[in-house]
Formats: structure tokens, C-alpha cells, sequence
């Protein structure tokens, strides 16, 4: 396994590394350069402090929309009434390019941290509130059967099974949500106001400094790469799939 | 259907809201539905349409001419699977928004740009559901064809790429959804073609009703696009379950 | 005659799709006595046990168990499930003790039972082990201990070794006479195969299909005193199993 990775990686960067020096455009870095300026950026701190500004719409819009997405997703699970009124407008929510949004939240709100949060819950929201719902609703009715075979009360069933056996698919939502979230904070802070990560990307574009603005693409790309990949490891851990 | 009756329960609240004026931004859905009608004929929406659809199709098209053959070969040759298999399960949840100043930079601020970004939002879907399919196509089915003498190309089009059918096509449907985010995504960071623009002018201009309006048309067609693979797919439900 | 302690009288059953499950179906099963629900698929078997354990609703006709009509599940009556139905997140000592704990039963005393039964059922020392580590055979005893932890007095067994080879079948079926002899348990089993309804049974009920209807009552003549394979080439069990065959074939 860590042979193939190693060989990937290397093809990888290597064919970054030829592309960039072919005379497509000068925009377009190679792998070498990119790395240097990474290495530079990370030095010198700007990129830090760029991920700490970018950090906190993110961790903020993601928390609120975890507290209510999992929560409003469990209610649809268990109450048909809500199930029949929010279903549809999730579905569409899923599907629809959320985006388009963007420009409305800016005029509403301004160009500061409430456009961006609410620009990251916008985006994450419907996947976090649909596979909470899926986890409820998919609970095995033969578990569902056993309970009551040993005379379980409704609130039992609730609580000892259908919660518990949720919880796999909620983590699910929540990490895909994270992804979605990573998307967010992305769109809101090229189109919004640039700050933190977004404004390093248009800055340097704006000087045509590509190796940095390929540079920070590439941190953020890697950091929600990285965060996904472990919180997926943990997903498997914490709920072994058969 | 029941479906129905609940969006009804919405379009009613929607319109009550707007007429008591609860937020600026938020005019009743009649109106919003008599802005649909009048700037459906207009050039200017005809146009920005036409555009949009082109960059969506051709990005759409891209994605399934490459996505679908590379899934074929990183499931039936293994060194590709492994090498290409870590980068598609990066870029399938990275957000590909990051690579469009890039490509703004490198491609130019216009169609291209557009169409590739479609591309990008959607081909790794593609490919990695393509994958996943072939290679849980029924191996006991392999077998039977090549028990009977079956050639690789017939191996291809009598067993693999139907088997594999359902999550191709669950593939493509989250591909064509992720290509219609790619393409208003696109365009709006783009800022001068299409929907994009139409949403920043009406947005910047204040003019809700067509704002909202543009809004709709929108989101239904994205959901109209999923709808219809999503009508695919059932086609072939009947035996992904047997499988 | 033994007194039964579960009856049935005029047992109706339509689906909502307006297929007839079961039509005027009587039975009684003696107490202490293992009685079987044999039959081909559809022939309602397994709908007749969930009417009687109490888990699906009836359309006509009475469950009486000691005497009194009953409605839905009860103390009385411990269901042990076809796919086992234990809690992936729960560990063996959770699952068996799981009756229980729905009743409130304190933790240690719970716990204490369930480790008794644990052992009973062959499975000790795995007490914190999960389903998902356990083969299919193993996580049927954890299904029948649980069942036993809630001290029943009557065990409903819905094709409880359907979903376990053919061997462990065998030991289980033979393990199974031995723990409820010890406990003296009444058990209403559901199965479709013939060879384990004769071995196993003190009373087996044949149900014909479409609708489902009690064709006729058979009691086999086994000495269960012999070792398991001297029973499996006794005469009377062997006679039985024919007998059986010849009334069922024309429904496969």
C-alpha cells in the first residue's frame, strides 16, 4: 500500500512539475516552484494567520449547522408530519446550486463573518440534515420488532435503538457536511471579500505571483483533504462496517 | 401526491410572507412567478440561458467521455487503480472552487473557464462511481460469460458496463448535479457571462423579484436534470437488486 | 393430557395487500412441550408465531395464553429472531441482558443473570465480544440467551437455524432439546425443514399455504431418552419424516 501511495504522489508532482515548465502559459507554475513558495508563506506566517481568519466562519458555521442540522434531521426521522413538510425542500436543497445565493448574502448582510457563516451553513446544512434523517429512518425493523417482542415503550425504542443505530449515518453527514463546508468558506471568501485563505488567492493572482496563489490553492486543497481523510478513519473506527 | 401538497404548503407561506413584507429581500411568489414569465422571452435571459446550457452541456459531456472510461480502466487494471485511486477520492470532496482563480488565470476569464470548472466538479464522481461499479460487478457473472466462451469486448457490453449500470448512473446523476453548482459557481466568479452575471446585476440592483425568479429557474433545473437520470436509474433498478 | 398453555382459536390474518395469510386457524400447545409450526414458504408459519408472541395484529380470532386473551407482547412470551436481531453497538453481555434492561432490572443484577445464561448457551468467556466478531451460530445463542435471561415461559423461535450451516445446525438442535428439558420451557418453533421438526418436536402442526390452514396434528413417535444419532436412525423418527413428506409435496 505505502509503495503505490509513494509511486502516486511522485507521478503526481512529477507531471505537475513537467506541465508547469512546458510554455503553456505563465500562469501556470511548476511543482518545484509551488513548493517554495509554500515553504515561504508557511515561514513567514501568512499562511497561518491566513487559516486562522479563514478558520472561523468555517468552525462556527459548521458547529451551528451541526447543533441544528442533526437535530432538525433526527425530528423528520421521527415525526412524520415534519418528514411530509421538509423532505421535499431538502431534496431540491441538495440538488440546487446554493451558490447562487452568495451575492443576496452579501447585500443582506454585509461583507463580514455573518455572510461567510452563513454562506458555510447554506452549503453543508442539507447533507448533514438528510443523513441524520436516512439514519433514522433506515433503522432495521427487526430491531425495531425485538424491542417491542420484550415489551420496549416507544421513548425505549427511541433512545436504545433507533438513536444509537443513527449515530453512524450523523457522523457520515457531518464529515460530508465538513467537505461542503470547505466549499463554502471557499466561495464566500472569493466572492464575498476576500479574507484570510480567499484573500491570499486573489492578492497574489492580482500581482501575478502564481507560485503563491497555486501555493495557498494547493494548502487548502490538502488541509481539506487531510481533515476528510482522518475524520473518515475515525467514521471507521468509531462504527466498524460489517 | 403528497409531495406535491407540502411545496403547495411552502408557495403559500412564501406569498404570505412577501405581502406582509417580512423581509426586504423576500417579495410574495406571485410576484416572483410573474417576473419568471417576464423576463423568460427577453433576449438578455435567452442569451445568458443559451450560454449557460452550452458551458453545461460540453463541461457535462467532457466529464462522461473521460470520467467513465478512466473509472472502467482504474477498475480492471489494478496499477492505474492504485495510482489514479488516491487522487480521486481527494478531488471528489475537495472544493474544486479553490482551482477556478487558476483557472481564470491560465485559460482566461470566459467560456472555457466555465466549461472546465464544470468538468472538474463533475468528473470525479464519474469516475470514482464507475469504478465502484465495475469492480463489484458480479464476479460470478464474469465467470459465466467467459464460461461460455465470451471474447474481452463482449465481456464489456454483455456483462460488465450493465452490471455496473445502477452506480454509473448514480454517478453521472451526482455528476450532473455537482456540474450544474460548477457551472452557476463558475460563472459567478467569472462575473460577465450567463446566469452568473444575470444573479450579480439582479442582486446588485436590487431587483428581487427577478432575482428570486432567476433563483427558481435555477434550482429547477438542477433538480429537473437529476430528476431525469434519476428516471434512468429506475429503469435499471429492477435488477440491481438481483444482482 | 398435558394442559395447553398457549391456544389459538379462529385465527384470521389479511394483509393489507389483500393477500389471505392465515384463515380459522386452531391450535393448542401443551405446556413444557416443544410443538412445531412446519410447513413450505407462505403457508403463513411465521405470521402465525408473530400473532401469537404479539408483534403483528390479527383480523380475527383469539390468542389465549394460561386461559386469558391476550393482545400484544407480554413477559410471558420471549421471541428468539430469525436474523438474530442483536444490537451491532452492543457487546454479548448488552444484548442478553437487553429484556431485562428494558424492564428496568438493575444493572449488576442484570448483568448477573445474563452471565448465567451466557455460559448456558456455550458462549462463556465471549462476553464482550460484538456480533460483528461472531460467527452466525454464535450470535443465535446470544439471540437465545437473551431470550432465556427474560425467564419466559414460553420461547417463540422463528426458523432460529435457517441462517447457520448444516452442522452447527445439528449441535444446536441437539444442545437446544438439553437446555430446555433443564428449564422445562414450552417452545413454538417455526421451520420449513421436515428432518428438524421430527427430531425436535413433541407436536408438530402442518400448515398448508395460500391461505394457511392447520391440514393436520402429528406426533412423532421419538424416544428422545437415545443419544442424537441413534434417533436420527430410529424408526419412528424416520417414519415420521416420511409421513410428513407424503402430505407436504403437493404443495412445493
Amino acid at each position: 500500500m505505502r509503495r503505490w501511495q509513494l509511486a502516486s504522489f511522485v507521478l503526481f508532482f512529477g507531471l505537475w512539475e513537467l506541465a508547469g515548465r512546458w510554455p503553456v502559459s505563465p500562469a501556470f507554475p511548476p511543482f518545484s516552484n509551488t513548493f517554495l513558495a509554500l515553504v515561504e508563506m508557511t515561514r513567514d506566517g501568512t499562511l497561518g494567520k491566513a487559516y486562522l481568519i479563514t478558520a472561523q466562519p468555517l468552525a462556527l458555521g459548521i458547529v451551528l449547522c451541526a447543533v441544528a442540522g442533526i437535530a432538525f434531521g433526527i425530528g423528520m426521522g421521527l415525526s412524520r408530519a415534519i418528514e411530509w413538510l421538509s423532505l421535499p425542500v431538502f431534496i431540491i436543497l441538495q440538488a440546487a446550486p446554493m451558490a447562487a445565493i452568495i451575492p443576496l448574502l452579501t447585500y443582506m448582510y454585509g461583507i463580514g463573518l455573518t455572510s461567510k457563516v452563513l454562506a458555510v451553513i447554506m452549503l453543508a446544512a442539507p447533507v448533514i440534515v438528510m443523513n441524520s434523517y436516512k439514519g433514522i429512518r433506515n433503522t432495521p425493523p427487526s430491531l425495531l420488532q425485538m424491542c417491542r417482542s420484550f415489551q420496549g415503550t416507544r421513548v425505549q425504542e427511541v433512545v436504545k435503538i433507533v438513536l444509537p443505530h443513527a449515530a453512524a449515518l450523523v457522523f457520515t453527514g457531518l464529515r460530508l457536511g465538513l467537505a461542503m463546508g470547505f466549499i463554502g468558506i471557499v466561495i464566500a471568501e472569493l466572492l464575498i471579500t476576500p479574507t484570510g485563505i480567499g484573500d491570499l488567492i486573489s492578492y497574489h493572482g492580482s500581482t501575478a505571483d502564481y507560485p503563491k496563489m497555486f501555493a495557498t490553492i494547493a494548502s487548502i486543497v490538502a488541509v481539506a483533504a487531510i481533515s476528510l481523510h482522518l475524520l473518515q478513519r475515525l467514521e471507521l473506527r468509531l462504527f466498524p462496517r460489517d | 401526491m403528497k409531495t406535491l401538497l407540502s411545496l403547495i404548503v411552502w408557495f403559500v407561506l412564501w406569498e404570505i410572507a412577501g405581502r406582509l413584507k417580512l423581509s426586504t429581500i423576500v417579495p410574495p411568489f406571485s410576484a416572483v412567478i410573474e417576473a419568471a414569465i417576464e423576463i423568460a422571452p427577453t433576449e438578455k435571459f435567452g442569451k445568458a440561458a443559451i450560454i449557460t446550457l452550452r458551458s453545461f452541456g460540453l463541461g457535462m459531456a467532457l466529464a462522461l467521455v473521460i470520467g467513465i472510461p478512466l473509472g472502467i480502466v482504474m477498475a480492471r487494471v489494478k496499477g492505474v487503480g492504485r495510482l489514479l485511486g488516491m487522487w480521486v477520492n481527494i478531488f471528489v470532496s475537495a472544493p474544486i472552487s479553490a482551482l477556478v482563480p487558476i483557472l481564470m488565470a491560465v485559460v482566461g476569464i470566459g467560456e472555457t473557464t466555465v466549461v472546465v470548472t464544470v468538468f472538474l466538479f463533475a468528473v470525479f464522481v464519474i469516475t470514482l462511481d464507475t469504478q465502484v461499479g465495475i469492480t463489484h460487478a458480479d464476479r460470478s457473472l464474469v465467470e459465466m460469460a467467459r464460461s461460455f466462451g465470451a471474447r474481452r469486448h463482449q465481456l464489456y457490453s454483455k456483462v460488465l458496463l450493465l452490471s455496473a449500470l445502477p452506480e454509473i448512473l448514480a454517478g453521472v446523476r451526482l455528476g450532473a448535479i455537482r456540474g450544474v453548482k460548477g457551472v452557476v459557481i463558475g460563472q459567478l466568479l467569472v462575473a460577465i457571462i450567463g446566469v452568473g452575471e444575470l444573479f450579480e446585476v439582479y442582486s446588485n440592483n436590487f431587483l428581487m423579484e427577478e432575482f428570486w425568479a432567476l433563483v427558481v429557474m435555477v434550482f429547477l433545473f438542477a433538480f429537473a436534470v437529476s430528476e431525469a437520470i434519476a428516471a434512468l436509474e429506475r429503469r435499471v433498478e429492477y435488477y440491481a437488486a438481483a444482482r | 393430557m398435558t394442559e395447553a398453555i398457549v391456544e389459538v382459536k379462529g385465527i384470521g390474518k389479511t394483509y393489507d395487500s389483500g393477500v389471505e395469510a392465515l384463515r380459522d386457524v386452531n391450535l393448542s400447545f401443551p405446556k413444557g412441550q416443544l410443538s412445531t409450526l412446519l410447513g413450505p414458504s407462505g403457508c403463513g408459519k411465521t405470521t402465525l408465531l408473530k400473532i401469537i408472541a404479539g408483534l403483528l395484529p390479527r383480523n380475527a380470532g383469539q390468542v389465549l395464553v394460561k386461559g386469558k386473551p391476550v393482545d400484544g407482547p407480554g413477559p410471558e412470551r420471549a421471541f428468539v429472531f430469525q436474523d438474530f436481531a442483536l444490537l451491532p453497538w452492543a457487546d454479548v453481555l448488552r444484548n442478553v441482558a437487553f429484556g431485562l434492561e428494558l424492564r428496568g432490572t438493575p444493572r449488576p443484577e442484570r448483568e448477573e443473570v445474563a452471565r448465567k445464561y451466557i455460559a448456558e448457551v456455550g458462549l462463556k468467556g465471549f462476553e464482550h465480544r460484538y456480533p460483528a466478531q461472531l460467527s452466525g451460530g454464535m450470535r443465535q445463542r446470544v439471540g437465545l440467551a437473551r431470550a432465556l435471561t427474560v425467564n419466559a415461559e414460553i420461547i417463540l423461535m422463528d426458523e432460529p437455524f435457517s441462517s447457520v450451516d448444516e452442522q452447527t445446525r445439528r449441535k444446536f438442535q441437539e444442545d437446544l432439546l438439553d437446555l430446555l428439558r433443564h428449564h422445562q420451557k414450552t417452545v413454538i418453533f417455526v421451520t420449513h425443514s421436515i428432518e428438524e421438526a421430527a427430531y425436535l418436536s413433541d407436536q408438530i402442526a402442518l400448515l398448508s399455504p395460500r391461505p394457511g390452514r392447520v391440514s393436520k396434528i402429528v406426533r412423532p413417535d421419538v424416544d428422545h431418552s437415545r443419544s442424537p444419532d441413534e434417533i436420527r436412525r430410529d424408526r419412528g423418527y424416520l417414519d415420521t419424516v416420511d409421513e410428513i413428506w407424503g402430505m407436504l409435496r403437493q404443495y412445493v
